[in-house]
């Protein structure tokens, strides 16, 4: 099969995926206990992402200092918390990543 | 001459997306140098940022390119990657009911982790509550009268439109064109973006940036933990399975703690 071929099947099927729900759910009131289930997605799949990012750097369980992505990681959250800002995270958060791999060597 | 509230909504949305974009583009430029080096033509490359649209399910196709596997497995694997999309859609659908389909394709086209993220906390955050009902009503009646050519319309249901929908827009064409920009620019740099650089991590920390400002109560707190710590143990399951098991197993988390709460 061609490489095209993958692509446009890959496109459809995540294509498809994104849209089942907005085009299934119709007219009709969404039930309250749903709507909530609903509105915990955002921070449980995020979250889902960004734990294993930072405890299992290259696959490996490293939860000490010498974890460049945990120390990063932490003053990330700290940071976001006090500023609320998208920016001043991802700045702060790669330089302390980028100087806790300098200090460690890895 | 006042200012359409559809551009307004529109530029909040590009706005809101803006900040991101700083996590997205290296993660996008890495795609394209990942793809070069997996052995995939410049054109496929850029054409795959087009047509599957999710960085993540990109760069595992690249790492899938590299050891030779069989179409159908890519085709699976990018397809359960994306999964989690199956979420995001059933989160946002509510909102997007009273559109026309050729805007909910649309919309699903552009529904990405960073496009879903700032536009669900924008319909949160602007949600008129108990009220939602009736001016869900109210929108659709003044849609159906514009929508037949109806001229001398009493312009007061017409305000209270729902516009929020050109703020997704905003925030998925704003990452749309960021993705196709870094994806080309890492495409043209190739080997000059060293891996050794990190620049992926930019993307864990955009979500946290998105997520903590917003872990807003127990419940949230402990959705949240409990689906990042069944993460970590589920992680050796294949094709990124444990996320979408840890998502729902997070969300059960955060409705049993509401449910204990209410019950106090």
């Amino acid at each position: 099969m061609s490489f095209w071929w993958v692509m446009i099947i890959a496109g459809l099927a995540t294509f498809a995926i994104r849209a089942t729900f907005i085009l299934l759910i119709g007219q009709r009131e969404i039930p309250p206990l749903l709507r909530r289930a609903l509105y915990f997605i955002p921070p449980a799949v995020l979250t889902a992402i960004i734990l294993p990012e930072l405890v299992l750097p290259r696959g490996q369980l490293n939860l000490s200092l010498t974890n460049p992505n945990l120390l990063a990681g932490i003053v990330a959250v700290l940071v976001a918390w006090r500023t609320r800002s998208v920016l001043l995270t991802i700045l702060v958060g790669m330089a302390v990543f980028w100087a806790a791999r300098m200090v460690i060597g890895s | 001459m006042s200012v359409s509230p559809r551009f307004v909504e529109f530029r909040s949305g590009v706005q809101a997306e803006l900040p991101i974009l700083l996590g997205v583009a290296p993660f996008g430029m890495i795609y394209g140098v990942l793809a070069l080096q997996a052995g995939i033509p410049p054109v496929e490359a850029q054409a795959m940022s087009a047509v599957v649209f999710g960085g993540s399910s990109q760069i595992v196709l690249t790492q899938l390119v590299n050891i030779g596997a069989p179409a159908v497995v890519m085709i699976l694997t990018v397809t359960v990657i994306n999964l989690r999309h199956a979420l995001y859609s059933a989160s946002v659908a509510p909102y997007v009911q009273h559109l026309r389909p050729a805007w909910k394709l649309l919309l699903s086209y552009l529904l990405t982790d960073e496009a879903y993220i700032v536009t669900i906390l924008h319909y949160e955050q602007t949600e008129p509550g108990a009220k939602g009902r009736r001016a869900a009503a109210v929108r659709q009646a003044a849609e159906d009268q514009r929508e037949a050519g109806a001229q001398a319309v009493d312009p007061t249901p017409v305000q209270e439109t729902d516009q929020r929908h050109w703020f997704y827009l905003g925030a998925g064409l704003a990452l749309w064109t960021c993705w196709q920009l870094s994806t080309a620019l890492g495409i043209f740099l190739g080997a000059a973006v060293p891996s050794s650089w990190g620049l992926e991590f930019t993307l864990p920390l955009t979500f946290i940036a998105l997520v903590v400002p917003n872990l807003n109560s127990r419940a949230t707190v402990g959705a949240a933990l409990t689906a990042g710590l069944i993460a970590v143990m589920v992680y050796s399951l294949p094709y990124k399975l444990g996320l979408i098991v840890a998502a729902l197993i997070g969300v059960l988390a955060g409705l049993a703690l509401d449910w204990m709460e209410a019950r106090r």
